[in-house]
């Protein structure tokens, strides 16, 4: 039993190297929204295009959607475009995009370069909305289920890795 | 003399830079002073480690400006924190709020230090405690003699 004092130290040890190992995964920059399991707030946003109409609480209330939050100027949107473009050609879930502080003529020469991949489209053009969904930077994105209620939220642009293990399985699971 | 005279004069007329724009301060003195309190309180969410006041981004600048739509719109100091705890949660906050799942932030360093205490404590009155003296044995004194008479 006199043996305890020197076993202390590398179970002092053991704890201190577990907290580091934990806290590599952790992302302290991100956030905790609290809308998660909330109804969304609302959204009531002029067009971006003539082509396609722009956003009403009503688009929320139809079925899942993914709420993507956008600009032409935003380095990492450019990252997660492709998979949003992906996304939209199985027609996983209907894309809206939130246009976020941005020239209307420099997001549309941004979706004629890259692809469009959304089914609506609104602009945010003093970032009001984007304060109310609790964006405070771009991209952001939300999954939306049928009645409203934000499923899960996406900071940072949306890689395989999140889209695989945090959105679709839900998405999977309201749509059986 | 007057290159010191002229570092005093800066020194004494600087302070923390603010990032607040002219074209963002309300007429009413009163409210813009409300405006700067409840703005040092909140966190700017892109810098994190600086309050909307301090920060240029431009999150910080909407945050301000809805801050000071607030107070016009006759809101109290509480409802527009709300506000915008309600979207940005209490990380919005640079004092966070006394709450269960804040009290092992607020309370986690006492119990540190009254642990610390007790440890200590322990320590020293057991260090207080220490086998009484015990007189020398004859033969030890004989011994203790020896290296003496060796020493001199």
């Amino acid at each position: 039993m006199r043996h305890w004092k020197y076993i202390l130290p590398l179970v002092i040890f053991a704890v201190l190297v577990g907290f580091f190992v934990r806290g590599l995964d952790l992302k302290p920059a991100e956030v905790p929204s609290p809308l998660i399991g909330k109804p969304a707030p609302a959204l009531n946003l002029k067009p971006l295009l003539d082509t396609k109409p722009g956003l009403a609480d009503a688009d929320l209330k139809g079925g899942l959607v993914l709420v993507n939050f956008f600009a032409s100027w935003c380095g990492p949107c450019r990252i997660e475009h492709p998979l949003l473009m992906d996304i939209a050609a199985k027609k996983i879930v209907p894309i809206l995009g939130v246009n976020y502080k941005d020239k209307p003529e420099d997001a549309k020469a941004w979706l004629a370069n890259l692809g469009d991949p959304f089914a609506k489209i609104g602009v945010d053009f003093d970032g009001r909305t984007a304060i109310d969904w609790g964006v405070y930077g771009v991209p952001e994105s939300f999954l939306v289920d049928a009645n409203g209620i934000i499923l899960a939220k996406q900071i940072g642009p949306m890689m395989q890795k999140d889209w695989n293990e945090r959105f679709l399985p839900k998405i999977k699971e309201r749509s059986k | 003399m007057i290159g010191r005279a002229a570092l005093v004069l800066f020194l004494a007329l600087s302070s923390a830079a603010l990032a607040v724009n002219p074209d963002e301060i309300l007429a009413d003195p009163a409210q813009e002073a409300r405006a700067r309190a409840v703005g040092r309180d909140l966190r700017c969410l892109v810098c994190q480690n600086q309050s909307i006041d301090d920060s240029d981004a431009g999150l910080a600048r909407d945050l301000r400006i809805i801050v000071r739509e607030r107070i016009k719109a006759g809101d109290s100091d509480s409802q527009i924190k709300d506000y915008l705890v309600g979207r940005y949660g209490d990380f919005v906050l640079l004092n966070p709020p006394f709450k269960p799942a804040t009290w092992l932030l607020w309370l986690g360093p006492l119990v540190l230090a009254a642990i610390a205490a007790m440890v200590a404590l322990a320590f020293y009155r057991r260090a207080g405690r220490r086998a009484p003296e015990r007189p020398l044995s004859e033969a030890e004194k004989k011994a203790l003699e020896a290296l003496i008479k060796d020493q001199g």
